[in-house]
């Protein structure tokens, strides 16, 4: 856990669309089976950069592996998942959102994660996210959370000057979105909404201001939504969970022409982001976890992969005990669930060691439960 | 001609189209509610669009390069159509049988799609059906080019079953492997040379010798199943009758929760859904039927599904550009336009994933609600635009000056709109506190533009403006 006396804990999340084939991201390079599966797509073994002699990263991860795990710092999670896995993008992308596996949920994991961290509802900048839309993840009726295409245009009726016309323009609009009783569940939502970025607009709009930096980030969507994480994150405005999304994963083709400038294109921003704290002596609260809706099948299918089940994940960050964490699953035959990994990881295990040992929370009411925890942090 | 037939028709233009002015709302409602469904459902009997005049501007949007030209295009069409149910259909397909550019990455073959989707789009969903299988952006985005005899690839097949037809919980993996492996063999022609002319119109191709000829079993069914085969099959399931029905439910209706919760929640109206289904099953997939069984429905016309859906990005920007009447005629700049409607959460030709999007109350965050406010605002704020002149002289004629009467007359014009009491009451005392409203000079009757457009531009910021 981080030291209460200093700074708080943050999390950023980073959510890899689409099903990252994990058997092609952290590499069982030396056993056979891993090429007699892949014939059209296996990264050939003196192109893996090795781990150990069993496993390897995709030599597209290299710059992660230099900077994270050749440090100690990033933790491969081997085999998430969860039982009945049915294959959809959907339906796993819910349940990894909702942490609800067995009946439909509707409410974040990340969500309750803030009403934990801050149940009066005081900051409205405690979740940030990043990208066009607002993830399941975070979506909790009465938790604010900032949904942020760029820092520079969040705010109501920008456009309306002077500034004295616009103050009265934003008094009135604090009225019609003020509370009202019985008008409605989506009426109260975006009532909620409205009065959010009224609270929340003045303080984020100053976080370019106030930013200055040698990292030139990636032009790309991640590249730009790690940095604007960096700029909250550097403006200390008490943003605890930070979101953002980077795809598409979905390989059924072309999955060596897809992984490239992907894995490449995150792992520069990765490093690029931790660069940027490490500048401004701003990593050591923040921890990183990567995921992804499920892994993919083991044999290839020409140029890609099918949806599969059992996936990994990863967890980087200054307080992170680096290393491998559960067991990678095995690739023999008859251990595969129709032809898929096994998982052998709870993923709501893998939530609540980020929320309790990472994050100080109680993470039952987060995920639903009590589950294995790992020791990463 | 009652306020009450008003308010009907404007429902019915919102979701039929992208909203239409007073002036239109009560041409139409003499005409009748069910002539105008009848012109709405027949859209070869009105002008067609001009496209000569719209193609001046995109130059490049059929055979150059570039996404938003492209973008732009289909916007502009939406905006400027004389039939607009033939566009919101078109877009309602786009939105489930979705195909993004940015794995085609070639927009000029996403928008052949469209114009396919365009096609089919009142028809028969069985040949709709036919022509998605065979759509050249469709093989690529998932993926049945790579669907080969002995090594099939499934991406086509499962999407078919799970999105496109029956819905999760209506099929099995041995199913998916089924339909994938009748589908082998359907691919496109390959890419003619990108030099010097770049790339170019895919064709469909089938090859027969990449073709699984060998016995399936779907469904139940055994057979030598080709892809035509399981899309008889899959069309004429009750299954995919209710899931299309209650597709259809959402999107012109209300809104309904996400598409993966169907299987475990009940529709908001069973009732309603199941009309739908039996006009889809009656008539053989015809589209038209179901549609003029929706529109002319109780369920339909009731009031409590007035305004029950969150507008799409699209509906705001295509409805405000209606509303002002800004590009009726096509003009250059429309193309930008489609970022706008992008920071709200929504780029046609681009769905984030072949999910589409998340629509209803997940339009709404605090970013898109910024960005949704402030581009209506901009527009409805500029009182040199001639829907808005329109507004300011309606006001004008039917003197509506006292502040009450002044700020009813605005929520009409723009809908008829109805808002919140506290919300009516905070423009009220905005527009007492700008003083009496006159226009008996030349100075008067610009405050009194100048502060239609302010009052215009608050109702476009209450929650209520965010409805459909």
């Amino acid at each position: 856990m981080a030291d209460p006396k200093t700074k708080d804990p943050v999390l950023v999340v980073v959510q890899l669309s689409g099903g990252n084939d994990y058997l092609n991201t952290i590499i069982p390079y030396n056993n056979g089976l891993y090429q007699d599966y892949r014939p059209n797509i296996g990264i050939p073994q003196e192109d893996v950069i090795p781990i150990d002699d069993d496993l390897g990263f995709n030599p597209n991860l290299a710059p992660l592996k230099e900077k994270f795990w050749d440090t100690g710092k990033m933790a491969l999670v081997h085999g998430v998942g969860f039982e009945g896995c049915n294959r959809s993008h959907f339906r796993s992308m819910d349940v990894w959102h909702t942490a609800e596996p067995d009946k439909m949920g509707t409410e974040g994991w990340l969500g309750r994660a803030i009403r934990e961290i801050d149940p009066q509802a005081e900051n409205v900048l405690t979740g940030v996210s990043f990208g066009p839309g607002l993830p399941r993840a975070m979506a909790l009726p009465g938790v604010p959370v900032a949904s942020v295409m760029e820092l520079e245009r969040y705010g109501v009726l920008t456009g309306i000057t002077p500034q004295q016309e616009r103050d009265q323009a934003l008094e009135i609009f604090a009225r019609m979105y003020g509370p009202t009783v019985g008008t409605g569940y989506v009426m109260d939502y975006l009532s909620q909404t409205g009065s959010d970025i009224l609270k929340g607009a003045d303080v984020l709009k100053t976080a370019p201001a106030k930013y200055s930096s040698t990292i030139e980030y990636s032009n790309s969507p991640i590249g730009q939504s790690l940095r604007g994480a960096a700029q909250v994150h550097l403006a200390d405005m008490g943003a605890r969970v930070i979101y953002t999304e980077v795809g598409n994963f979905d390989t059924h083709a072309n999955e060596l022409a897809m992984h490239e400038p992907l894995w490449q294109d995150l792992s520069a921003s990765l490093v690029d982001f931790y660069d940027d704290l490490r500048e401004h002596n701003a990593s050591d609260n923040v921890v990183m976890l990567l995921f992804t809706e499920f892994g993919r099948r083991c044999r290839d299918n020409g140029t890609g992969t099918d949806h599969g089940t059992g996936g990994g994940a990863i967890v980087i960050g200054d307080p992170v005990k680096g290393g491998f964490y559960s067991e990678y699953p095995s690739i023999e035959e008859e251990k595969l669930l129709d032809g898929d990994l096994q998982f052998n990881y709870d993923f709501r295990g893998l939530y609540s060691t980020v929320l309790e040992s990472w994050m100080g929370l109680d993470a039952k009411p987060c995920v639903g439960g009590t589950f294995e925890k790992l020791d990463f942090i | 001609m009652s306020e009450k037939d008003i308010a009907l028709m404007a429902h019915l233009m919102r979701r039929a189209g992208f909203g239409a002015s007073r002036e239109e709302l009560e041409r139409r409602v003499a005409n009748g509610y069910e002539a105008t469904v009848e012109e709405l459902l027949n859209p070869e009997q009105q002008p067609p669009w001009e496209e000569d005049l719209a193609r001046r501007h995109h130059i490049g949007a059929r055979y150059g390069n570039g996404l938003p030209e492209t973008q732009g295009w289909w916007l502009q069409r939406m905006v400027s159509t004389k039939r607009p149910l033939e566009e919101k259909m078109t877009l309602f397909w786009h939105s489930i049988l979705c195909t993004g550019n940015a794995k085609v990455d070639h927009p000029q073959t996403v928008q052949v799609q469209i114009e396919m989707l365009r096609r089919h789009c009142l028809g028969n969903y069985r040949e709709l059906l036919g022509d998605l299988s065979r759509d050249p952006a469709m093989i690529i985005y998932l993926d049945n080019r790579d669907n080969h005899k002995g090594a099939i690839n499934e991406n086509w097949g499962r999407e078919l079953l799970e999105l496109f037809t029956m819905g999760v919980g209506n099929y099995t993996e041995d199913d998916v492997k089924e339909a994938s492996r009748a589908f082998t063999g359907w691919t496109h022609k390959p890419f003619p040379p990108l030099y010097p002319f770049q790339r170019y119109f895919l064709e469909f191709e089938y090859k027969p010798d990449d073709h699984d000829d060998g016995e399936k079993t779907f469904l139940g069914q055994r057979g030598r199943f080709n892809g035509d085969d399981i899309l008889d099959i899959v069309v004429r399931q009750p299954a995919t009758a209710r899931f299309i029905a209650r597709h259809l439910y959402n999107f012109f209706v209300a809104d309904e929760p996400h598409v993966p919760a169907w299987p475990h929640t009940p529709p908001r109206d069973g009732a309603a859904v199941n009309i739908l289904a039996d006009a889809y099953l009656q008539s053989g997939y015809d589209m038209r039927s179901v549609m003029r069984a929706l529109f002319n429905s109780d369920f339909f016309k009731d009031e409590s599904v007035h305004y029950a859906k969150v507008k799409s990005p699209v509906e705001v920007v295509v409805g405000t550009l209606r509303l002002v009447e800004d590009y009726i005629t096509p003009k250059p700049g429309i193309d930008a336009l489609v970022t706008q409607a992008g920071y709200m959460g929504q780029m046609i030709l681009n769905p984030p994933s072949v999910e589409g999007w998340h629509a209803g109350k997940e339009w709404i965050n605090s970013g898109s609600l910024s960005s949704r406010v402030n581009f209506v605002a901009e527009r409805v704020g500029d009182t040199t635009m001639p829907g808005v002149q329109n507004i300011i002289n309606r006001l004008a004629t039917e003197s509506r000056m006292s502040a009450p009467d002044f700020v009813d007359g605005c929520l009409e014009l723009v809908g008829p709109l109805t808002i919140g009491e506290q919300a009516r009451a905070a423009l009220i005392a905005h527009v007492e506190q700008g003083g009496p409203l006159s226009r008996d000079t030349e100075e008067q009757r610009s405050d009194f533009a100048r502060r239609t457009g302010r009052v215009l531009q608050l109702i476009a910021a209450t929650r209520e403006y965010q409805f459909a």
